[in-house]
């Protein structure tokens, strides 16, 4: 590279001159800028892996009929002339479908919806799983398997087989690892269940489930939607949910509310289900940038020192600069290029540390039992980190440089010179 | 019609720390094209104090200095390093060269900055007032390894670079032993003879004044 500017030249040979100290500042800011994308990295990469635990599986938006107590209770009927408030309550809720009305026509609208990326149906059963003399109460979720895959990752927490015989094996059920624990079930297993209305069905163990979460483990297995169809005895358009997933999060009340006013059924948006995960996240970034920024600062206040240093050092030459012709602010960009180059050497060196360290991370096996899938611990590659990374050693370096360079554009030669 | 360089109208300096002192008293001269001046004075009588004013550095002054028959009084910071790096050479006491740099860079520095030549161009002139002044055999070293008398040459080089209106010495012998002296001495002599350099030299050597064109004496502030 060549440097024509003769300011920058000057700069560049104060800095040989004193590389020792131009050194110790840039590690200063290499290894903040290693240490924050590290962080950032390591924390973002926990967050995603524990968000997606709950996130990934959840829809964006859930339409599902609600039990509710009947709303039209003889005595509020005549309420209008009594003036007066009714407390006996006698009509149960009765009769209530389960599942959705006009789940055919919902689907055709959902799936011609610009807003949505998927859609996935499910039908629920309550069951008994047959183990010897004992019942043990679980649910079966009927799914779609292929949509539940490309939607909420559903292959991820499935070990021991695979989930796509879900769709070709006739009568396959994916146990929840809890549930295959307690009935001694292996992969190729036949299992019998019992609904709450007393049919009675043989289930072939194509796979496990683990979702990470042990109480889900223990009482929730997949089959087909049409397994539990047939089941629960209903024709093909009975389903007791459909899951929806939107290409914006953010829009998920808004859709909540438009299908619920069209359909007429109950619908949940993610943010009302799942508030608490945001916070969590949140804190977590926060945290790890504050300690990034921490860290700047500090190296800030070591190219501030080092600065302050060469500057005092080079008196001499300062004023002699100013003598043969340089003005304030030629010395003012000599020692802004200085500090810069510190700050954006040391970042860019820090940047290339900070990938090192997160693939050192990526490569430490880190198993849990509640994650079948993860091997080594979750990073995050995120490029805006690098960037912010940048963005910050060259901001903070700025700052540290201005105020010597100040200093230094302020010298007066003849006080200098004079006083030899 | 005289060709006036430099001239002063009614300079007057004060010291204000650590009470008001009056310096500089109705300092009116000039120095005309061609012309080697020297001003002696005994030490304290203001004699560096006047010239750097006249250099520029120095802006804090009452009345007024023409350089090139422009009024420099009241320029801006940035305005008068442009008239610095452009028309005057300096020669301090001390030596004053960059030790991160090489002799030739040195001498290029005041060039380059100026930026009216070529790089290229300011290397051949660089070197060509290193051999006038018998110090091209040293170009490429650092200006840490050569011995004072050198250093002297090496800071008449860069004054020279830009070939200056005028060239301005503090005591440009007061550094050297008497050999070195006489070197620098025949050097300005040379200067003034051949390239009709204006020269003006602060000195209280009265050997090396009394060789020169012209003598100002000054005395407790005034000149006499």
């Amino acid at each position: 590279m060549k440097i024509t500017s003769v300011n920058a030249q000057i700069a560049i040979s104060l800095m040989q001159a004193r590389w020792q100290q131009t050194m110790v500042a840039a590690v200063g800011v290499t290894f903040s800028i290693t240490m924050f994308i590290t962080l950032l990295g390591f924390m973002n990469g926990l967050n995603e892996m524990l968000d997606g635990l709950i996130l990934n599986r959840t829809a964006h938006v859930r339409l599902f009929n609600d039990l509710q107590a009947n709303k039209a209770q003889p005595l509020t009927l005549g309420m209008d002339t009594l003036q007066s408030h009714a407390f006996i309550q006698s009509v149960k809720a009765t009769q209530v479908r389960r599942d959705i009305y006009n789940s055919g026509q919902i689907l055709a609208y959902l799936k011609n919806n610009k807003e949505v990326l998927g859609v996935s149906p499910r039908l629920n059963a309550q069951i008994l799983y047959n183990s010897g003399t004992i019942d043990i109460t679980g649910v079966l979720n009927g799914i779609d398997a292929n949509a539940e895959s490309a939607l909420f990752h559903f292959t991820d927490y499935i070990s021991g087989g695979d989930a796509r015989d879900l769709t070709t094996v006739p009568n396959a059920v994916i146990l929840g690892k809890g549930v295959a624990n307690l009935l001694q079930a292996e992969v190729g297993d036949v299992i019998q269940v019992t609904t709450s209305t007393g049919n009675r069905l043989s289930l072939k163990v194509v796979a496990f489930f683990q979702s990470g979460i042990a109480d889900y483990d223990k009482v929730q297995s997949f089959v087909a939607l049409e397994t539990v169809q047939k089941l629960l005895g209903v024709s093909g358009g009975y389903m007791s949910d459909i899951q929806i997933k939107l290409n914006d999060l953010n829009n998920a009340p808004a859709f909540a509310r438009e299908i619920s006013s069209i359909f007429k059924v109950n619908a949940e948006d993610i943010q009302t289900a799942n508030a608490q995960f945001e916070t969590g996240s949140f804190i977590r970034s926060l945290i790890s940038y504050v300690v990034g920024i921490t860290l700047l600062i500090v190296a800030g206040f070591g190219i501030y020192n080092i600065l302050n240093m060469l500057i005092y050092e080079k008196l001499d030459s300062i004023a002699i600069l100013k003598a043969t012709g340089f003005s304030g602010s030629d010395v003012r960009y000599i020692f802004m290029f200085i500090a810069l180059s510190i700050g954006f050497l040391g970042g860019l060196a820090g940047l290339g540390f900070g990938y090192i360290m997160l693939r050192i991370i990526d490569e430490v096996p880190f198993t849990t039992a509640a994650l079948p899938t993860i091997t080594t611990y979750p990073i995050s590659y995120n490029p805006a980190f690098f960037f912010i990374g940048i963005l910050f050693s060259i901001a903070t370096t700025f700052f540290a440089g201005f105020f010597p360079a100040r200093k230094a554009s302020t010298v007066d030669p003849v006080i200098i010179i004079r006083g030899k | 019609m005289s060709k006036k360089v430099l001239e002063t109208k009614s300079i007057e300096k004060y010291f204000n720390d650590p009470i008001r002192v009056k310096v500089l008293e109705s300092i009116n001269f000039s120095v005309d094209r061609g012309e080697f001046v020297s001003i002696t004075g005994k030490s304290g009588c203001g004699k560096s104090t006047l010239l750097y004013i006249l250099s520029t550095m120095d802006t804090d002054y009452e009345g007024s200095l023409y350089l090139d028959n422009q009024l420099t009084t009241g320029k801006k910071d940035n305005e008068l390093s442009i008239i610095r790096n452009e028309k005057i050479g300096f020669v301090f006491q001390f030596h004053y060269l960059l030790n991160e740099f090489s002799v030739l860079k040195n001498v290029m520095l005041p060039a380059l900055k100026l930026a009216k030549k070529s790089p290229e161009e300011i290397e051949s002139d660089a070197i060509t007032q290193l051999k006038m002044l018998g110090m091209d055999s040293k170009a490429l070293k650092n200006a840490n390894q050569l011995s004072g008398g050198e250093k002297q040459r090496v800071a008449i080089a860069r004054a020279l670079i830009n070939n200056p209106l005028i060239i301005m010495g503090d005591e440009p012998t007061g550094n050297l032993d008497n050999k070195n002296s006489e070197i620098v001495f025949e050097i300005f002599q040379e200067l003034s003879k051949t390239n009709h350099q204006t020269l003006l030299i602060v000195t209280h050597d009265q050997e090396f004044a009394a060789c020169t064109d012209r003598q100002l004496v000054m005395e407790d502030g005034r000149l006499v």
